[in-house]
């Protein structure tokens, strides 16, 4: 190598730096290729290398982007579910039991703790509904209702988990949020994202809470009258299989439910019967998963203290 | 000794480069949920570590599953991190008009409490009057603690064969 005297040492310095720097650049955007388009937008801008007028229409195309339901933040979709679980509320008063409450309640997160979604924005918690009716409802985010008369339909754990993890299994789906009309989707995502300060001006608060509503009405009728498509309970009927199976419950134990239930549920009736697949066809369709039907086991201390919780219920 | 300072003057610059590349290639994610809680192993069962607010960020070490080992920026904490906990997406908590554009149509981004948030609830709320809250909140208290799950699954005879 040759030698260089002080002046050339640091224009050489000089240089490597440069060289580094521009490695560095070249590596950083490399690395860090999925920066947003509005940012390099604004860049461009800023740095003159494209024109206002140029980057607002690049950013615009780039809004034309279809929104759907997974488009909402999971502290959007908890604000969905606080007030999807008012409106079931209204339908249905809490049965305040702290015993029966509590028992369902840890029950619940231990089942909710091994879905695929076990983290929400507020988390999962359960609610018993004062109700002779067969229901269980889930609100978006993890708010989980379900009556005494669907309780009854139980006779022991391994039915009362199948019940609440196929509740889960709406949750951790967002069927919920996809109960909402695309229309409407697109419409307050756009609004939003416009919009999308923390204080909104009265015009665009006005025409959030609109659509809101609306979303509320979109998922209530469908939980409450409509029922959700036949594709979407089998789906939460296979998800509750799977987490049965991973906190250790007999799969079996939703069979058990619901030979109980087609019993229980009156022809006609405003509940179950009217928003989900027949029982029958539903435990017809878990046997292609679990298999031929078999008896659940009931360990004595399992079996005491569901009974204790909910014996009277 | 000038070769050395050559050598020296080199060797630092690739180092810097080096160091650079890492600081920005290095995956960070977001908290998306109220509390984040990281543990110490990737169990829902394992000891907690620390708790971390909506829209902090932490750097990922190593995924397993549906788990993220986790570092915290200026932090010796490391952890376990349920992945649905979190998103790559940058949380914007208190937007200025500025970002508030950016966000609205980013992929990188996304601005705590846009869209149906609080405002909109009390604003549905004031219009439905009808409609009780009480029991929501009172909901939202019920906590399980780890202690109360694990007292649970042994008395009931309950072995988790993993989870998500």
């Amino acid at each position: 190598m040759t030698i260089l005297n002080r002046p050339q040492l640091w224009s050489f310095a000089g240089k490597s730096a440069v060289i580094g720097l521009g490695v560095m650049f070249l590596f950083v955007v490399f690395v860090s290729g999925c920066a947003t388009t509005e940012a390099i937008i604004d860049i461009g801008v800023s740095s003159g290398l494209i024109t206002e007028s140029q980057g607002e229409s690049i950013s615009k195309s780039t809004k034309a982007v279809a929104r759907s339901f997974e488009d909402f933040t999971p502290e959007q979709e908890y604000y969905v579910g606080r007030s999807v679980g008012a409106v079931i509320l209204n339908k249905y008063k809490p049965y305040n039991s702290k015993k029966a409450n509590d028992y369902i309640n840890i029950l619940g997160q231990i089942l909710s703790k091994a879905s695929d979604m076990p983290e929400t924005f507020g988390g999962y918690h359960f609610l018993i509904q004062d109700s002779d009716e067969v229901n269980a409802l889930a609100a978006p985010g993890g708010l989980i209702f379900v009556t005494r008369g669907m309780l009854r339909c139980c006779q022991h754990e391994d039915a009362v988990a199948a019940v609440l993890a196929h509740e889960i299994g709406h949750v951790q789906a967002k069927h919920g949020l996809q109960a909402i009309k695309k229309s409407r989707i697109t419409s307050a995502l756009t609004t939003i994202g416009i919009e999308g300060a923390k204080t909104f001006g009265e015009e665009e608060l006005a025409e959030l809470t609109e659509t809101f509503e609306s979303s509320i009405s979109d998922i209530t009728a469908t939980l409450v009258n409509n029922g959700y498509s036949r594709n979407f309970e089998r789906d939460a009927d296979k998800a509750a299989v799977t987490i049965l199976k991973r906190v250790g419950y007999d799969p079996n134990g939703l069979e058990d439910m619901l030979k109980i239930m087609s019993k229980k549920l009156k022809p006609g009736g405003l509940d179950f019967a009217k928003t989900h697949p027949s029982p029958a066809s539903r435990i017809a369709d878990i046997q292609k998963i679990i298999g031929k039907t078999t008896r659940v086991i009931k360990p004595k201390t399992r079996q005491a203290r569901f009974i204790a919780a909910l014996g009277n219920v | 000794m000038i070769k050395l300072k050559i050598s020296l003057v080199t060797f630092l610059l690739i180092c810097l480069t080096a160091l650079a590349a890492l600081a920005a290639g290095q995956k960070m994610m977001s908290v998306q949920v109220k509390k984040g809680v990281v543990r110490l192993t990737p169990s829902f069962l394992s000891r907690i570590v620390t708790e971390l607010a909506y829209g902090d960020r932490v750097y990922v070490l190593e995924e397993k599953g549906s788990w993220t080992g986790v570092g915290l920026s200026g932090s010796a904490v490391k952890g376990w991190i349920h992945s649905s906990a979190l998103t790559p997406k940058k949380i914007v908590l208190k937007a200025g008009s500025e970002n508030v554009q950016v966000a609205a149509s980013s992929e990188e981004l996304a601005l705590a409490g846009k869209g149906f948030n609080q405002q909109v609830e009390s604003e549905f709320r004031a219009q439905n009057s009808n409609l009780d809250f009480t029991w929501i909140d009172r909901m939202e208290k019920f906590v399980v603690s780890q202690r109360q799950m694990k007292q649970f699954l042994k008395e009931g005879e309950l072995s988790p064969k993993g989870g998500s």
